[in-house]
C-alpha cells in the first residue's frame, strides 16, 4: 500500500475526486431538470429568441416595437443597462471626483459635509435609495394631466419629462464627418504641442487650437444651413402626451441613485489615493512655486491616479451589476426585460443562462479595458 | 556644522499674521475659503431648518391618517402605529417576543464576538452549533412547547439580520475552503475553485437570487420542495463566499512562503501547515475588510425584496401603502428604514476603523 503515500499519487486522486463529484452534480441536476421541464411541457432550447415578442418596452435606447422578437427585445435590454449605467459611472465619477478632493479640503467645515455626504450614501442600501427617489418623483410632481408647461414644449409630471426632440432630416452624415474628422484633428494637434512642450519647456496654446479645429467645422456646416433639423414638439393630449422626448421617473431615480453611489465610493477612493501620494510631492511642487490647485492637478493626481484605478475598475463593476437593480423600480434593463420573457415562455433556464453570460462576458470585457488602462499610466520602472 | 547648529537654536519665526487670529484662520484665512466657509454656513442651517420645521414644528404627532392628509411635517402616528409590523411583519402577533428575543439574542453575542480577546476558534464553532440554533428555534418554534411558525411569516429585521449574519457565518468556513483551493497546487482543484468565484462575482447578486428562486425547483427531483427562505438563504451564502475567498486570498499571499516551508521542514502536513501556521496570521489580517464585506452584504440582503421575501424594506414599504396611509407617510417609512440601516452600517464602520487601530498599536 506504499502508494497512499505517494503525493502524485494523492494528487491526482483528489483532483478527479473533486471533477467527478462537480460533474456527478451537474448531470444530476441536467437529468432531473430535462425530466421535470418535459412533464411540465416547457420547451427547451434557444428558438424563443427568433419568436416576436409581444410586450411593450417602455424606453429603450435602440428602436424596439411589439412585433420585433424576443432576441432583439433583450438587446434593447442590454442597452438600457449599458445606457445608465455608463452614465451612472461618468457622472458619479466627476462628482465623486469634486467630493474626494473637499474631504481633503483645509477648510473643516467642507471636509466634514463631504464626509457627511459619503457616510450617508455608503451607509444606507442602495435599494432603499432608489424606492426613495422614485417614490418622491410620483409624489412631488404632478399628475400628467396637469402637467408642469416650463418652456414652450417642455413638460414636467410625475411620468416624466418632456422636451421637443430633434430630428436630423439632412446633412446628419456631414455633421458626423466633420466632428469625427475634427476629433482626429484635434488629438493629433493636442499630441504636437504636448511633445513640443515637453522639448522646449515653453506653454503653447495647443488645447485651444486643437478645441478650436474640433468645434469650428461643425459650427462653419451648421451656419452655412448645412445641416436641416426639425423639431418633434409634444402636444399635450386628453391623457398623455405624444411626440417628443420622453425621459421617464424610473430611468432619472435609478441614474440619479446609481451616480450618486458611485460618486461617494469614488470619493472615498480619491481621498484614499491623494492621501497615499508622499508629502514631500507637495512640498516639492510649493517649493517650485505652483499654487496649491496647479500642484494636485499637475502633480499629486498623476500620481494619486496609479493607486485609483485598480479599486475604480472594482466600483464600475460594482455600478454595472448594480443597474440590475433596475427591476425594482420598472427601468427596463436586461434583468427586468429577461424575467418578462421568463413570464412568457416559461424557459427560465435558458434566460437567466443568457443574462448571466451577458453580465459574465461585459465584467470580463471592463476588467481588460481597465487593466489595460491601469498598464497604460502604471509606474515604468527601469 | 555652526551654522546647523545655530539654525536649530534659532529662535521660532513669527508666525504668519494669519495664524495670529487662532481657529478661525482655517474658515476664513482667504477669500475663497471666506466663501466656502459661508456656503457651508447658509447651506447647513437651511437644511436644519427644513428638518427641524419637518421634524417638530409642521408635524403631526398624534391621530391616524386621515388627520396627516395634506400636513407638510412629519406624521409620526404612522411610525408608531406601524412601527411593530415593520419590525416583525406577519409573524403572529402574540408570539412577537421570539423574533425580539432572538434579535436581542443575536445582538448580545455580536458584543461579545466583536471583542479582540473573546477570539478563538472556540466563538465560531459557538455561533455554527449554539448561538445559530438557539435563534431558529427561538424563530421557528415545535419544541420546548412553541408554537410553530411557518418560515413564510418571518420577516422585518429579524430576517434582514438572519440572512446577513447566518450567511456571513456559513460562507466563511465555505470561503475559507475555496481560498484555499484557489491556491492549491492542483490545476483541476484550482480551475474549478477560480472558476466558481469569477462567475459569482461577475454576476449580479439579484441573478443568484433569481437562480436559486425560480431556476432551483426545476432542478429538483419531484415532491421535494425547499423553502423560499433557504433557497434565498443559499444564494447568499455561495454569493458571499466567492467575495470571501477572494478576501481571505490576500491574506494568504500576505504570509510569508517561509512560513510554510518551516512548517513542512518541521514534518507536518498540508491541513497542519494550513490550520496552525498559515490560516491563523492569514486570517487575523483579514478582519478589518472582512467587517467591510459585512456592512455590504447587511445592505445586500434588502434584495430580497425583489423575489418576494419579506425583510424589514419589504414590510416598511408595504406599510407605506396600507390604505390607511397610502400616499401620505412615504418619507416617514423610507426615512425610518435608512436610520436603522445608517446606525447599524455606521456602527460596523466604526468596529471595522477600531479593529484597523487594534491591529496598528497591538501587532497582534
Amino acid at each position: 500500500m506504499a502508494f497512499l503515500h505517494d503525493m502524485r499519487f494523492r494528487a491526482y486522486f483528489y483532483q478527479i475526486v473533486a471533477i467527478g463529484f462537480v460533474a456527478l452534480i451537474g448531470w444530476t441536476m441536467f437529468s432531473t431538470a430535462s425530466g421535470n421541464l418535459a412533464k411540465q411541457n416547457i420547451a427547451t432550447g434557444f428558438d424563443f429568441l427568433t419568436r416576436p415578442a409581444g410586450f411593450v418596452i417602455t424606453e429603450s435606447a435602440i428602436a424596439f416595437e411589439q412585433t420585433d422578437t424576443v432576441g432583439r427585445a433583450i438587446l434593447v435590454g442590454i442597452a438600457n443597462t449599458v445606457k445608465v449605467s455608463l452614465l451612472a459611472a461618468i457622472f458619479g465619477t466627476v462628482l465623486g471626483l469634486g467630493v474626494g478632493i473637499a474631504r481633503l479640503s483645509h477648510n473643516p467645515l467642507l471636509a466634514r459635509l463631504a464626509l457627511v455626504y459619503v457616510e450617508l450614501l455608503r451607509n444606507v442600501p442602495l435599494l432603499l435609495y432608489l424606492f426613495l427617489w422614485y417614490s418622491l418623483i410620483i409624489l412631488i410632481l404632478p399628475p400628467v394631466k396637469q402637467a408642469l408647461h416650463l418652456l414652450p414644449g417642455v413638460y414636467l409630471s410625475n411620468s416624466g419629462l418632456v422636451v421637443p426632440a430633434a430630428l436630423v432630416e439632412s446633412g446628419g452624415l456631414a455633421l458626423l464627418a466633420c466632428l469625427l474628422g475634427g476629433a482626429v484633428a484635434a488629438l493629433v494637434i493636442r499630441i504636437i504641442s504636448t511633445r513640443r512642450r515637453v522639448t522646449t519647456g515653453q506653454s503653447n496654446h495647443g488645447g485651444l487650437i486643437a478645441l478650436a479645429v474640433l468645434v469650428l467645422p461643425a459650427l462653419l456646416l451648421w451656419l452655412a444651413n448645412g445641416v436641416a433639423v426639425s423639431w418633434d414638439f409634444p402636444t399635450a393630449g386628453k391623457f398623455r402626451l405624444t411626440g417628443g422626448l420622453h425621459v421617464r421617473p424610473e430611468f432619472v431615480a435609478l441614474l440619479f441613485g446609481l451616480a450618486l453611489s458611485v460618486s461617494a465610493n469614488v470619493a472615498e477612493i480619491v481621498r484614499a489615493g491623494i492621501q497615499a501620494v508622499n508629502k514631500g510631492q507637495w512640498e516639492a511642487s510649493a517649493a517650485l512655486g505652483l499654487s496649491r490647485g496647479k500642484a494636485m492637478r499637475l502633480v499629486v493626481l498623476p500620481q494619486a491616479l496609479r493607486i485609483i484605478i485598480p479599486p475604480l475598475t472594482n466600483t464600475y463593476l460594482t455600478v454595472f451589476k448594480n443597474s440590475s437593480l433596475a427591476i425594482a423600480i420598472g427601468y427596463p434593463d436586461l434583468v427586468m426585460v429577461s424575467n418578462t420573457v421568463m413570464n412568457q415562455t416559461g424557459q427560465a433556464i435558458e434566460t437567466i443562462a443568457i443574462f448571466m453570460g451577458v453580465y459574465l462576458t461585459l465584467s470580463i470585457a471592463i476588467s481588460l479595458l481597465m487593466n489595460w488602462y491601469n498598464a497604460h499610466v502604471a509606474l515604468r520602472e527601469r | 556644522m555652526t551654522d546647523v547648529q545655530a539654525l536649530a537654536l534659532a529662535p521660532p519665526q513669527p508666525a504668519p499674521s494669519a495664524a495670529r487670529l487662532g481657529k478661525l484662520s482655517a474658515y476664513f484665512g482667504t477669500p475663497g475659503n471666506t466663501i466656502i466657509s459661508i456656503a457651508s454656513i447658509v447651506a447647513i442651517v437651511f437644511v436644519a431648518k427644513l428638518a427641524i420645521g419637518w421634524l417638530f414644528i409642521d408635524a403631526v404627532f398624534s391621530g391616524n391618517g386621515e388627520a396627516c392628509k395634506g400636513v407638510g411635517g412629519a406624521c409620526w402616528p404612522f411610525v408608531a402605529q406601524k412601527l411593530r409590523y415593520m419590525l416583525f411583519g406577519f409573524y403572529p402577533y402574540d408570539e412577537q417576543w421570539r423574533p425580539l428575543s432572538a434579535l436581542l439574542l443575536l445582538f448580545g453575542a455580536c458584543l461579545f464576538s466583536m471583542m479582540p480577546r473573546f477570539w478563538s476558534r472556540g466563538l465560531l464553532i459557538a455561533w455554527i452549533v449554539v448561538i445559530l440554533p438557539v435563534l431558529y428555534i427561538l424563530m421557528a418554534g415545535g419544541v420546548f412547547g412553541l408554537t410553530p411558525v411557518a418560515t413564510s411569516n418571518w420577516g422585518g429585521l429579524p430576517l434582514s439580520f438572519m440572512l446577513s449574519f447566518v450567511g456571513l457565518t456559513l460562507a466563511l468556513p465555505l470561503g475559507i475552503v475555496l481560498a484555499l483551493a484557489r491556491a492549491s497546487n492542483l490545476p483541476a482543484i484550482r480551475v474549478l475553485a477560480v472558476g466558481f468565484i469569477e462567475i459569482v462575482r461577475g454576476v449580479p447578486l439579484i441573478s443568484i437570487l433569481f437562480m436559486a428562486t425560480v431556476m432551483l425547483p426545476l432542478f429538483m427531483p419531484d415532491g421535494v420542495t425547499i423553502d423560499k427562505l433557504l433557497r434565498a438563504q443559499v444564494a447568499i451564502i455561495l454569493f458571499a463566499s466567492a467575495y470571501i475567498a477572494e478576501i481571505v486570498r490576500g491574506g494568504l499571499q500576505d504570509v510569508p512562503a517561509g512560513q510554510v516551508e518551516a512548517g513542512k521542514s518541521l514534518g507536518l502536513h498540508y491541513w497542519q501547515v494550513m490550520r496552525k501556521i498559515v490560516l491563523p496570521q492569514a486570517l487575523k489580517k483579514v478582519i478589518p475588510p472582512m467587517v467591510g464585506l459585512f456592512i455590504g452584504f447587511f445592505q445586500d440582503t434588502t434584495l430580497v425584496t425583489i423575489v418576494g421575501l419579506v425583510d424589514f424594506l419589504d414590510t416598511v414599504r408595504s406599510a407605506i401603502r396600507d390604505p390607511g396611509w397610502q400616499g401620505i407617510a412615504v418619507l416617514e417609512g423610507y426615512l425610518v428604514a435608512a436610520a436603522v440601516y445608517f446606525t447599524f452600517s455606521a456602527l460596523m464602520g466604526a468596529y471595522s476603523r477600531f479593529l484597523e487601530k487594534h491591529f496598528r498599536t497591538t501587532h497582534a
